[in-house]
């Protein structure tokens, strides 16, 4: 042991490739100065008979390769674990491709509205909507539409919901007239016969593509195609790709160019039929979001125009413009309105209007407390703005917990340095325990006792302190709290002041003492300015820990003990909001690291201590 | 303060000093035992006067010579009188109360307060050095209190988070092994403590292994973007748990982890990354690296120098920095409550949940188990960090 010892002072002197490639650099200069005689010496060379100072450099990328390929596999273990969920969460905390996924026709044609007409949206408006919920609603994705447009504006949640049933029957009366008029329109056989042909693949592409989206159903990456053919060793099948699922349809180029809205309708039930159901068009008679556009079509359409389309059934399609011509057109403003009023209401639609964008800051403005409106960001009103309160909640308790661990923390850690070694030891024992106990221990400790037949209490009457009836309130408050929290973080603080502390000799108080200071003046102006350091890195952790705590708030906090973090576990498990709780989440990060940052500045990153 | 031992001669101090000093303390005792009685006042002059009088009797009567004697009579004076009052638990404190006051009588009366202090200190600063002792006193009761208290309640007979009449007249009836039982015998907790035990040694492992081989390749002096990759490792330890826990949530659906073993694992073991690159980091900074030259110059290929020279004398700080990557995994809560679903239910999860919902002392049970377990660790860590000191030739401290 003590031959080991005795070896190391020796690292610091020992040379290093490095130092040999400076040497070299420097004897290579030096070489190129003209000399006499020099000309036999040339370069050094090493054993090999290369350049010496090839050599080295050689050794030294060697050297700095290995290391990073000992850091590597950490390094993207780290990154892919850890890094990239806090980028997907900052992430979150402005995507917004919900709304222009789930209403991709709606949001295009919304654009040209102008809320401050006072006038509610344009009929191809509502069309686009009609043909974008009949969809969703299939899907059974517009209720998580309402939901996310609820967050901006009460209602819209139950607006969807509720015309996501009813959207079946818009335009019933041109839907029964067509099936009326000739039974082949409820054949599905007819219907493919119908639509069926070569050519229409953009049609169907674009369908699909939609639907995709819709559903948020991702093509298959060149890691995935990988990972199956790695299954396929193991002779186990991959689901096909969304992408490549077959539909058994193709659509005809020339129905397409004729009847656009069928044509995208059909192939939207045709993509819908093969993904979600495993079925082909062929087994089932088209939705009635098909039939109404093919209403419209027909009606676009002059005798003249239908009578030069050749396509198959072409005599059904006449017969049907006829019969339509005597039902009036589809309103779909007013069906919507029929379902429910509030279509009518600008409020909504300007929601709507005013985020289809695929990014937003919405989130970021509900999570200080503001919102969007036509004149810009503004403040929520009073009794709205929960955010502020919660942040300046959590700013102050964590600002009132770090005090009372300097508070209690600074006496211990001074008794701590100032004790001789073996009595100093045993006493740090009684903080170290409490560090690696585990915190749920703790938290249920104090709930045993604080609460309010819990042991403090019990005592406090025992000794009549407190009448029976009238026992204190210690828990699910602030109180609790900060109780709580101030015991399970105090160590954070000890054991930097500790460790601050013991490096001051106690010489400098005595010499203080002996020129004539006062205990109070020698200790104020001779030490405590020393253990600073000390009480700047444990506030910093103390405060770094306080503000994002979750457990022990949640337990002995109550409603007015807790945190910002526990609104954001609120948003992630039970209101399901998770782009306000991404962006609560990253406004708490940039203050964590701005502090972090401050941290590394006064102590340094590399001087971080654990367990004394 | 105390670097020299000052023996100050005792002697005994006038009464004037000592009986009011006794009086006093006996009636801030007396307080409690009035007040609990009914009679606040009556309390107050009680234990002042039988106090006072004990002390005249001490040092006027019994003296140095009789000092055993009378410290034995005070004890049991106050053991019956507690009986008295309170039964058992009131002969305790009694007991308690007068093998305090006998040594406070002899204490202040004959000045042994003194003993260890310089003489030159003037009263006010005698009376600052002890404050300033309790006042510290107070704090590690502070510290270590709630979970002292947690271990008694855990053998509670009833279904109480509070200590019952029974248990504090240390009636047998009053206590049991029921919580343990439960423990042992739930399926929720057998559970729980088998995921426990299946997650935090796999993540444990991942930390270590990585952990140490980053942290070696760190301790090379020719390392490009030292500090930002240092940052980057660090960062699970300096972000707050809620944070890492819903980015986590939100990262790990989209690629298919939540609710799975292997995704728990994952996150607990990135967890514990940091501590185990600070604890080898700082055990690499004492590495002598003229010993792995000396060994490679021996003809020992890289691997082998790694594992018989470089390890074992790194070993320490890997074994502590595993614990500590033990310990966060084994501990927490929130990641995996996010992260997991409930199939990986661990310890924790089952007493937060426990804690919010039914609240039954058999976390209780559970927590004295946890404790007892911390102790372990925190010998094992002490141990450890004392001999990698003593092989790197620095005096343990």
């Amino acid at each position: 042991m003590s031959r080991l010892s005795s070896s190391g002072p020796q690292t610091a002197d020992a040379p290093t490739p490095e130092d040999a490639f400076h040497e070299t650099a420097a004897l290579s200069d030096r070489d190129r100065e003209p000399r006499h005689g020099a000309a036999a010496d040339g370069p050094m060379l090493a054993a090999d008979g290369t350049p010496l100072k090839k050599s080295l450099a050689r050794a030294l990328r060697a050297q700095k390769l290995r290391a990073l390929a000992l850091i590597a596999p950490l390094l993207i273990f780290v990154l892919v674990t850890f890094i990239a969920p806090i980028a997907d969460m900052l992430f979150r905390s402005i995507e917004n491709q919900i709304v222009q996924d789930t209403l991709p026709r709606t949001t295009a044609v919304v654009q040209d509205w102008n809320p401050d007409t006072g006038e509610p949206p344009s009929e191809a408006v509502y069309e686009a909507l009609y043909r974008d919920l009949f969809l969703a609603a299939e899907a059974r994705r517009h209720t998580r539409l309402g939901q996310r447009l609820n967050y901006e504006e009460t209602g819209m949640s139950s607006l969807f919901r509720g015309t996501g049933r009813d959207v079946d029957d818009f335009g019933e009366a041109n839907v029964e007239t067509l099936e009326d008029l000739d039974d082949r329109w409820e054949e599905a056989a007819f219907w493919v016969e119908l639509t069926s042909g070569e050519g229409g693949e953009g049609v169907v592409d674009a369908a699909r593509e939609r639907y995709m989206r819709l559903a948020d159903l991702s093509s298959r990456s060149p890691l995935g195609d990988v990972w199956c053919a790695v299954k396929g060793v193991f002779a186990e099948t991959c689901d096909v790709a969304p992408e490549d699922v077959d539909l058994g349809f193709s659509l005809s180029g020339t129905f397409a160019e004729t009847f656009p809205r069928t044509a995208e309708a059909y192939a939207e039930f045709a993509v819908f039929m093969a993904l979600e159901e495993g079925e082909t068009v062929a087994d089932d008679e088209p939705w009635e979001a098909v039939y109404v556009a093919l209403d419209q079509d027909l009606r676009a359409l002059s005798p003249e125009e239908l009578a030069a389309y050749d396509g198959p059934n072409a005599d059904a399609l006449r017969a049907a413009q006829e019969a339509l011509a005597e039902v009036p057109p589809v309103d779909f403003r007013a069906a919507f309105l029929n379902s429910d009023e509030d279509w009518a209401d600008i409020d909504n639609w300007r929601t709507i209007q005013t985020y289809s964008p695929p990014y937003t800051t919405g989130y970021f403005l509900n999570a200080v407390d503001m919102q969007k409106t036509p004149e810009g960001p503004a403040l929520r009103d009073a009794d709205e703005r929960i955010y502020g309160l919660l942040f300046q909640r959590t700013m102050f308790m964590s600002l009132v917990i770090t005090f009372s661990c300097i508070l209690l923390g600074y006496p211990v850690a001074w008794i701590l340095a100032n004790l001789p070694m073996r009595q100093a030891n045993l006493l740090l024992i009684l903080v170290l325990l409490p560090f690696w106990t585990s915190l749920l221990v703790r938290t249920s400790a104090w709930k045993v006792m604080l609460q309010q037949q819990g042991v403090i209490n019990d005592v406090l009457v025992w000794l009549g302190l407190v009448a029976d009836e009238s026992r204190l309130i210690m828990i699910n408050n602030q109180f609790g709290t900060i109780v709580a929290m101030t015991h399970i973080l105090l160590p954070f603080m000890i054991l930097p002041l500790y460790s601050v502390m013991q490096t001051i000799p106690p010489s400098y108080l005595r010499a203080a003492k002996s020129l004539g200071a006062t205990n109070w003046t020698a200790f104020w102006r001779v030490y405590f300015p020393q253990t600073v350091p000390g009480i700047g890195a444990g506030s910093i952790l103390v405060f770094i820990l306080a503000i994002g705590y979750y457990i022990t708030p949640e337990i002995v906090g109550g409603t007015t003990g807790t945190f910002i973090s526990n609104r954001i576990a609120y948003h992630i498990s039970s209101s399901l909001n998770w782009g306000l709780a991404a962006a609560l989440g990253t406004i708490l990060l940039v203050v964590v690291l701005v502090l972090y940052w401050a941290y590394d500045k006064i102590v340094g990153i590399d001087n971080v201590k654990l367990g004394g | 303060m105390s670097d020299a031992v000052v023996i100050t001669e005792t002697k005994t101090l006038p009464f004037s000093f000592t009986l009011p000093v006794v009086a006093a303390a006996g009636a801030f005792f007396g307080l409690f035992v009035g007040t609990a009685q009914g009679s606040t006042l009556l309390g107050i002059v009680g234990g002042a006067v039988i106090c006072a009088a004990l002390a005249y009797v001490a040092l006027a009567m019994a003296g140095v010579d009789q000092e055993r004697t009378f410290k034995w009579a005070v004890i049991a004076l106050f053991i019956v009188a507690g009986f008295v009052v309170g039964r058992i638990a009131g002969a305790v404190v009694g007991g308690l109360f007068g093998w305090f006051l006998g040594w406070f009588i002899y204490w202040i009366g004959r000045g042994r307060y003194r003993m260890f202090l310089p003489p030159y200190l003037t009263s006010g600063q005698v009376l600052w050095h002890y404050t300033f002792r309790v006042i510290c006193g107070a704090v590690f009761v502070f510290l270590i209190t709630p979970i002292l208290v947690v271990m008694p309640l855990s053998f509670n007979a009833e279904n109480f988070f509070t200590f019952t009449p029974e248990m504090l007249s240390f009636d047998p009836e009053g206590y049991s092994l029921k919580h343990y039982r439960d423990f042992f015998t739930s399926a929720d907790w057998q559970q729980a403590l088998r995921n426990s035990v299946l997650i935090a040694p796999v993540a444990t492992l991942l930390a270590v292994s990585f952990g140490t081989l980053a942290a070696i390749g760190l301790s090379s002096e020719h390392v490009p973007f030292r500090q930002a990759i240092m940052a980057i490792l660090i960062s699970p330890m300096i972000v707050p748990l809620i944070i890492s826990a819903a980015g986590m949530y939100f990262f790990y659906s989209r690629i298919g982890l939540q609710g799975t073993y292997l995704g728990v694992v994952l996150a607990h073991a990135a967890l514990g990354i940091p501590f185990v690159i600070i604890t080898v980091t700082a055990t690499l900074v004492g590495f002598d690296r003229s010993l792995t030259r000396a060994s490679a110059n021996l003809g020992a290929n890289p691997v082998t120098t790694f594992m018989r020279v470089q390890m074992p004398l790194i070993l320490p700080g890997v074994i502590s920095g595993g614990l500590f990557a033990f310990i966060t995994s084994f501990d927490e809560v929130v990641v995996v409550i996010f992260v997991g679903s409930a199939n990986q239910q661990t310890l924790p999860w089952q007493m937060f949940t426990g804690l919010r919902e039914q609240i039954s002392p058999t976390i209780l049970a559970v927590a004295t188990i946890l404790v007892c377990i911390s102790i372990a660790l925190l010998t094992t860590v002490e141990l450890l960090r004392r001999r990698s000191e003593r092989l790197r030739g620095m005096s343990p401290g």
